[in-house]
C-alpha cells in the first residue's frame, strides 16, 4: 500500500468547543489509484488532505506513506517528506508571480538540492509534457487559469513524487478548462501517477477511480467511481 | 536540502524584485556607514595633522621656559619670569647626559623694511645649534656660525613667509634689511615648516645671532644674560624623560629653589604634548564615530521594519515554499540573508559615499586623507551585523508560520 491510515484522529479547539475534524478515520490507497475525497465543507476532507500531505500531524492513529511513518516525523523531516513524496496542486495555483513558468517548476527541485542544469532540463521536459513548451518563459500573469494550473501540475511532478495531492484543482476554472485539467490527470494516472483529489463537485469526483465521501470527520462511503471525464470525446 | 548558492540567489532575487523599496531600506544603512567611515577618516586625518605639526617643532625636543612670576601669592603669566640665563644653557650642555643640542633663544619683534616693502615679524635670537634642536635647515645660503653669534654680527636668516613678503620679485640673499634703525645682511633663507599645532605660521620669523638680538633689538630688558627659552634635543626618544629630570634637578640647584617650593621654570616635553594631543583627537574621533553609529542603528531598525512588512506581504509565498519542501531553517536563512543583502549593499554604497565625503572635506580643510583597509572591513562587517541583528526577528516570524494558515491567507 502506498498510503495506509489507521484510526486517524485530529481535533481542534475552537473557543471552548473541541471539534473532531477527523474522527477515527482508516483507509488504504494502493499505488496507481485515483481517489477523490468529497464532502461538504467542515466534513474534514481538507484536514485529511493536510495530514496526508505532511502539512499537519494527527493527534492519534498511524499513517504510513511510501514506507515512512508520517506521525513520527519532526518539522524538517516533514519538509523533506513533502518535497520528495508529495506533489501539491492548489485551487488558486499558488505560482510565484515574479518567476517564469520554468522557474516556478524548478522551485521544489531547489529545495531538493538539485543542480541548476538538472533542474532546468527536468522543468523543460515537464512543461513540454503538460503542453506549455512555448510558454516556459511567461510569468503567471501572462498565462490563463488553465495554463497556470498546468504549470502547477508540472511543478507538482518535478520531484517525482509518490502521490499528487490536488485541493479543489478545478475550483477556479471554467468548464472547458476543468475538462482539460481532468483529462491531464487521467493521462498522468494512466502513466502510473497516484492521484488524490479533494473536491466538492461530483463531476470532478466521478472522473477518478474511487470516491471516499466524508461527513463530520468520518468516512461515510468508499466506492468505485465511473472514471469518466464528462463531455470527453472518448 | 537547498544549496547555499540557491539560497543566496533566492534572497538576491527578492531584494532585486522591489528595487525602490530595497534602495530606500538600505538608505538608512548607507547614511550610517557613510557617516561612520567619514568621521573615522576625518578623525584620523586630524590626528595625523596634529602629529605632523607637533613633530615639525622638532623631535626628541625639550623646551625650557621660565615659570610664572609668583610674588606674595599672586601668580603671573607663564614665562613672565626672567629666570633662565645663558649660563643655565651652558650648564645643561655640560652636566646633562644624552643631549646633542642646546639652544638658548630670545624673542623680540620688529618692523622690517627692505626694498620699499615692510613687514612686522618675530625676531628670534639664538645659536647655531638651534637648527639641529628644531630639526630645521636653511633652503638657501647659510646659517650664522659661532663667531658671528659671539661677535653679535648684524646678519639674519629669513623664514619663507618673510622672504616672500619682503622680496616678492628678487633674490633676498645678500641684500639688506633695516630694523630698529640698523641694517642687517641676509645670509640665508630657512626651509618652510608650515603651520604649528596651534595654527601659527612657523615661517613668519627672522632668526639672528643671540647676542645681536639681545644687544641691538630686544631693548636690553632684564639682566644681560637672560633668555626666553632653551631648546634641548636628546640623542634618542628613550633619553627624553631622564634628560627632563636631570634638567629639572640641575636648574633647581642653580636657581637655589628650596625643597617644597615651586619651580621658577617649566620643562616641556614635546613628545608628551604630542601624546596628549593624540589622545584628545582620538577621543574626539571615537565620539564622532559613536554618534554616527546611532544612525547605523536607526538604519537597522528601518531594515527590521521593512522585513516585517515583507514577511506579512509574502505570507502565502512562505506557505507555498514550505508546502513544496522548504524547512523552517531554509525560510529563516532566506529572510535573514535578504536582510543581510540589503544592509551589506547599503554598507558598500555607504563606504563609497563615506570615502567621497572624507575626500571632499579633507581636501577643503587641507587635512591629510587617511583611509585604512580596516575602514572598509569595518563598514562591511558592521552592516552585515546590522542585517543579521535586525533581520533575525522578522526571519524567525517567517520561519514559524504554519503553512496551512499561510496558504489560506489572501
Amino acid at each position: 500500500m502506498l498510503v495506509s491510515a489507521h484510526n486517524l484522529v485530529k481535533t481542534y479547539v475552537m473557543g471552548d468547543e473541541t471539534v473532531r475534524a477527523l474522527d477515527d478515520v482508516s483507509f488504504d490507497i494502493p499505488e496507481g489509484d485515483h481517489v477523490s475525497i468529497i464532502g461538504p465543507s467542515g466534513s474534514g476532507k481538507s484536514t485529511l488532505m493536510n495530514i496526508v500531505g505532511g502539512l499537519d500531524t494527527p493527534n492519534s492513529g498511524k499513517l504510513v506513506i511510501a514506507g515512512a511513518d508520517v506521525g513520527e516525523m519532526d518539522d524538517s523531516a516533514l519538509a523533506a517528506f513533502r518535497n520528495h513524496k508529495i506533489g501539491f496542486v492548489f485551487q488558486s495555483f499558488n505560482l510565484l508571480p515574479r518567476m517564469t513558468a520554468l522557474e516556478n517548476v524548478e522551485l521544489p527541485m531547489i529545495y531538493a538540492g538539485q543542480p541548476p542544469a538538472v533542474r532546468r532540463n527536468r522543468a523543460r521536459e515537464l512543461l513540454e509534457r503538460v503542453g506549455l513548451g512555448p510558454r516556459m518563459g511567461h510569468r503567471p500573469t501572462q498565462l490563463s487559469g488553465g495554463q497556470q494550473q498546468r504549470v502547477a501540475i508540472a511543478r507538482a511532478l518535478s520531484c517525482k513524487p509518490a502521490m499528487i495531492l490536488a485541493d479543489e484543482p478545478t475550483g477556479a476554472l471554467d468548464t472547458a478548462t476543468t475538462l482539460e485539467i481532468l483529462r491531464l490527470f487521467h493521462e498522468l494516472n494512466d502513466e502510473g501517477a497516484t492521484i488524490m483529489v479533494v473536491t466538492h463537485e461530483m463531476e470532478v469526483a466521478e472522473s477518478g477511480k474511487r470516491i471516499i465521501e466524508m461527513r463530520d470527520g468520518r468516512i461515510v462511503s468508499d466506492r468505485a467511481a465511473q472514471r469518466r471525464v464528462p463531455g470527453a470525446a472518448a | 536540502m537547498i544549496k547555499p548558492a540557491d539560497l543566496v540567489a533566492t534572497a538576491a532575487r527578492a531584494v532585486r524584485s522591489n528595487p525602490m523599496r530595497s534602495a530606500l531600506t538600505a538608505l538608512g544603512v548607507i547614511i550610517g556607514v557613510a557617516s561612520v567611515v567619514a568621521m573615522v577618516s576625518l578623525g584620523r586625518g586630524a590626528q595625523a595633522q596634529v602629529q605632523n605639526s607637533i613633530s615639525s617643532l622638532g623631535s626628541n625636543l625639550l623646551i625650557v621656559v621660565p615659570g610664572a612670576m609668583n610674588s606674595a601669592g599672586v601668580r603671573g603669566a607663564a614665562g613672565g619670569f626672567n629666570s633662565l640665563t645663558m649660563s643655565d644653557a651652558d650648564a645643561i650642555k655640560k652636566d646633562v647626559g644624552g643631549i646633542i643640542a642646546v639652544a638658548p633663544s630670545v624673542r623680540s619683534s620688529a618692523q622690517i623694511v627692505a626694498d620699499g616693502a615692510n613687514w612686522n615679524t618675530r625676531i628670534e635670537g639664538t645659536v647655531p645649534d638651534y637648527l639641529l634642536a628644531r630639526d630645521w635647515d636653511v633652503a638657501q645660503g647659510r646659517f650664522f656660525d659661532e663667531s658671528e653669534t659671539r661677535q653679535a654680527r648684524k646678519v639674519v636668516v629669513l623664514g619663507q613667509t618673510v622672504a616672500e613678503n619682503l622680496f616678492p620679485n628678487s633674490d633676498p640673499l645678500g641684500q639688506r634689511i633695516r630694523m630698529s634703525g640698523g641694517a642687517y645682511e641676509i645670509i640665508g633663507i630657512l626651509q618652510s615648516k608650515g603651520q604649528s599645532g596651534m595654527g601659527q605660521d612657523q615661517d613668519d620669523i627672522v632668526l639672528a645671532p643671540l647676542q645681536t638680538v639681545k644687544r641691538r633689538l630686544s631693548g636690553r630688558q632684564g639682566r644681560p644674560d637672560t633668555v626666553n627659552q632653551i631648546s634641548i634635543k636628546t640623542e634618542s626618544e628613550d633619553q627624553l624623560d631622564q634628560a627632563q629630570q636631570d634638567i629639572e634637578t640641575l636648574l633647581r640647584q642653580r636657581h637655589r629653589i628650596q625643597v617644597g617650593a615651586a619651580d621658577d621654570f617649566t620643562v616641556q616635553n614635546l613628545n608628551s604634548i604630542a601624546a596628549t594631543a593624540q589622545q584628545a583627537t582620538q577621543t574626539f574621533t571615537a565620539l564622532l564615530a559613536a554618534i554616527s553609529a546611532v544612525s547605523l542603528l536607526v538604519g537597522g531598525i528601518g531594515i527590521m521594519n521593512i522585513m516585517l512588512v515583507s514577511v506579512t506581504e509574502r505570507t502565502r509565498e512562505i506557505g507555498l515554499r514550505k508546502a513544496l519542501g522548504a524547512r523552517r531553517d531554509d525560510i529563516l536563512h532566506q529572510f535573514t540573508l535578504e536582510a543581510v543583502a540589503l544592509s551589506v549593499a547599503g554598507g558598500i554604497v555607504g563606504l563609497i559615499l563615506g570615502v567621497l565625503i572624507a575626500w571632499g572635506v579633507t581636501t577643503a580643510a587641507k587635512l591629510p586623507l587617511i583611509l585604512g583597509a580596516e575602514s572598509a572591513l569595518m563598514a562591511i562587517g558592521f552592516s552585515a551585523l546590522v542585517g543579521v541583528g535586525f533581520g533575525a526577528y522578522p526571519a524567525w516570524r517567517a520561519a514559524r508560520l504554519d503553512p496551512i494558515e499561510a496558504l489560506r491567507r489572501e
